[in-house]
């Protein structure tokens, strides 16, 4: 009798006892006790299940339970690249940088494999990141191998920038964790268009810090567009710094089960957050956009207007949170999720939540959910056009509405694109 | 020819229409007059096959083909179209996208060929013009932030766009201004000819000063109880509906 694969927690722990001297930066201390830290806190708690607060509505059992082996060490055969929407484009594949599918020259600024460029990363790696509170923080803290390492300079308009990572499908399931750090110094800015396609049955856990300095501008766009056998859970930690704007905007439609979860702190005065999304899920998927903004200073403004279209039995969630500090006066926060159900077996769990202790704050939150509205409907119909085309325009309606905020007009179209890219494949299944 | 039989229709159990007779010769255009909530929206939305009315008998024909088992769609590719009392706000639905989307469905159920960007929005500017609307308007959402007496006038661009057979306006005057009423009348007068047939309900005989009727029928409590000439329009003006009901 064979000793049974060990899956979920205990896999990825004895994945992490087995690879720790192998690991990239193995032989750096530093990185030696942020690894091991990151494995005490996971295994302390493990996988969240659905009684932990923040995993109330989303299920990561089908997770947990399977067993993940690592990405294959070479790939080899043509890989289907998406087509660029900037000339400047960093790829990943199975979650390990490819230089020689990269291309980054001219570009003004520092944009390499973190894998390599560790030694530069020792003061920012693991700065915003909780591994102690967020258990896949902590996993990818633990295993992470590569990422992208962006260092604008003050003042510096770094342009345009591509983030494509990519999966191969090696006939087993695997997983990869992604480790990206940004920083915009001060007065500097980067648009930044991620996109994440692929095949086969993995885990991406990408976990991201970025650290927005006085007055700088990261526009970040987001394309989870893996297929429906991939499971995406991306964390995100951003930190703004006064006159600073970290603008997020992301298209998640495609994988079994996406997370997309969002801690963003307003650090100085009149820094801006805006979060903003759609997110799409056919029958079978879930999709779960779960946000928490932390007011630390006077003056700053946040925006946040997801979207989410359900059909079949899929399952959606929004959870926002909006903490205001007493220190935090004249806050200026909006939260808007609006939910569109395509058929009566789809659900979606909303949770809003302020928690305010300043005084003189401007806070508001709103929810819809609904069905197509008939009238709507009816009108379009009425003037000769057939059913299925009518609603096809109203959903298209109702997510490019979306992205009408979005100001770069590449991030807009590539958006855009992605939404409506899904929105066919629905059509075709149907 | 619009032709309807002893048509009765209700709305969660409750009979609104309660058998309606009426014939619209094709090449004629037919009044409707009647006090609030007589069942004229609802005659016009039975018609053009609005979900939620329950057809419980009589018969609708449209050059002799039974409309009221068709979807809504298929009836505007028979030829019907209904101006709306309410026209529909639709955000993020652009006017162009729309009105393109509608007529190239029309001329694709007529066997005619689909008409690309360019040959589309020569058309339509065409039109609009005819209708004294500014060309803007084609670039914003569907009747988004249009006030009252715009909807009413995409609605007549829609028609003039669309070019149906049998047209039903329900209170297409309402909320326009003077000027405004002129243009749109002029634009259905424009459609009138030996193949085109109208059924134009409205509350007030001056609209058929612009318009006007071969026949106009009153519609109370869900039937027609009383038919006649244009001058039945002024007599109503006279003596409001009272003197009808006392007649009937
Ligand atoms: N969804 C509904 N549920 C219940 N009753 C309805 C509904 N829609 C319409 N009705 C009723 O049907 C009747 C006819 O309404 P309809 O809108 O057809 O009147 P109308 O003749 O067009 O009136 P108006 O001149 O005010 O436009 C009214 O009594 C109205 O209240
Ligand atoms: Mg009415």
């Amino acid at each position: 009798m064979t000793a049974p694969v060990p899956t979920g927690a205990a896999g990825f722990l004895a994945r992490y006892e087995g690879l720790k001297d192998h690991l990239p930066g193995a032989r750096k201390p530093w990185l030696n006790t942020l690894r091991a830290d990151a494995a005490v806190h996971f295994a302390a708690r493990g996988f969240p299940t659905r009684r932990v607060e923040q995993w109330k509505y989303t299920d990561l059992a089908p997770v947990a339970q399977a067993h993940f082996a690592e990405p294959l060490t070479m790939v080899e055969g043509a890989l289907a690249l998406p087509v660029p929407n900037a000339a400047h484009r960093a790829v990943f594949v199975d979650g390990r940088f490819r230089p020689d599918l990269s291309a980054l020259e001219g570009l003004p600024f520092r944009a390499v494999g973190l894998a390599q460029h560790l030694n530069d990363a020792e003061t920012f790696l693991g700065s915003l990141a909780k591994p102690e509170s967020e258990p896949l923080a902590a996993l990818n803290t633990m295993l992470f191998e590569d990422g992208l390492f962006i260092d604008v300079p003050d003042g510096v308009d770094g342009g345009l920038l591509e983030l494509v990572s990519i999966t191969v499908d090696p006939g087993r399931p695997f997983a990869f964790h992604p480790r990206h750090l940004f920083r915009l110094g001060a007065g500097a800015s980067l648009t930044l268009i991620e996109t994440a396609t692929g095949r086969g049955q993995c885990l991406h856990n990408p976990v991201f810090e970025i650290d927005v300095a006085e007055g700088a501008t990261l526009t970040h766009g987001r394309m989870l567009q893996e297929e429906a056998t991939v499971f995406h859970l991306s964390t995100i930690y951003a930190t703004i710094a006064g006159g600073g704007t970290y603008d997020n905007f992301t298209v998640a439609a495609g994988p079994r089960l996406t997370r997309n979860e969002i801690h963003a702190a307003l650090t100085g005065p009149k820094a801006a957050c805006h979060m903003n999304g759609a997110q799409m899920a056919a029958d079978g998927q879930h999709v779960d956009t779960t946000t928490a903004l932390d007011h630390a200073a006077p003056d700053c403004a946040s925006r946040q207007t997801y979207k989410t279209v359900l059909a079949g039995r899929a399952r959606g969630v929004f959870q926002g949170k909006i903490l205001v500090r007493r220190e935090a006066q004249k806050t200026d926060g909006y939260q808007m999720n609006q939910a569109l159900l395509l058929s009566e077996d789809a659900e979606i769990d909303s949770k809003p939540q302020l928690e305010i202790y300043a005084d003189d704050v401007k806070c508001s939150h709103g929810a819809t959910v609904g069905a197509l509205d008939a009238d709507s409907l009816f009108y379009l119909r009425a003037r000769g056009i057939p059913e299925s085309q009518a609603k096809a325009m109203l959903v298209e309606a109702f997510l490019h509405e979306a992205v009408e905020t979005v100001s770069d007009e590449t991030l807009r179209g590539a958006l855009t694109r992605a939404l409506d890219a899904w929105w066919s494949r629905q059509g075709q299944a149907a | 020819m619009l032709r309807i039989e002893g048509l009765t229709a209700e709305i969660d159990g409750k009979e609104i229409l309660k058998g309606i007779d009426l014939e619209v010769p094709t090449g004629e255009v037919h009044a409707i007059m009647g006090p609030n909530g007589s069942g004229k929206s609802t005659l016009s939305y039975v018609l053009s096959g609005r979900e939620g009315y329950e057809v419980t008998g009589g018969s609708a024909t449209l050059d002799g083909v039974d409309i009221l088992a068709m979807e809504p769609e298929e009836r505007a590719a028979a030829g019907l179209f209904l101006a709306f009392q309410y026209p529909v706000e639709l955000p993020g639905v652009g006017n162009v996208t729309f009105l393109r989307t509608a007529l190239n469905a029309i001329r694709k159920g007529r066997g005619e060929s689909e008409l690309d960007a360019m040959q589309f929005l020569k058309l339509a500017r065409e039109r609009m013009k005819a209708l004294s609307m500014p060309e803007d308007m084609l670039k914003r959402g569907v009747n988004v932030g249009f006030s009252g007496g715009e909807k009413k006038r995409n609605e007549i661009l829609q028609m003039a766009l669309l070019q149906p057979s049998m047209a039903i306006l329900d209170e297409t005057d309402s909320g326009l201004d003077i000027d405004a009423l002129k243009i749109v009348s002029d634009g259905v007068n424009a459609m009138r000819g030996p193949n085109f047939s109208a059924l134009v309900i409205t509350h007030y005989q001056r609209l058929l000063d612009y318009i006007v009727p071969d026949r106009v029928h009153v519609l109370m409590q869900g039937r027609i109880v009383k038919s006649g000439g244009p001058e039945l329009a002024q007599e109503l003006e006279a003596q409001g509906y009272g003197a009808v009901q006392n007649a009937a």
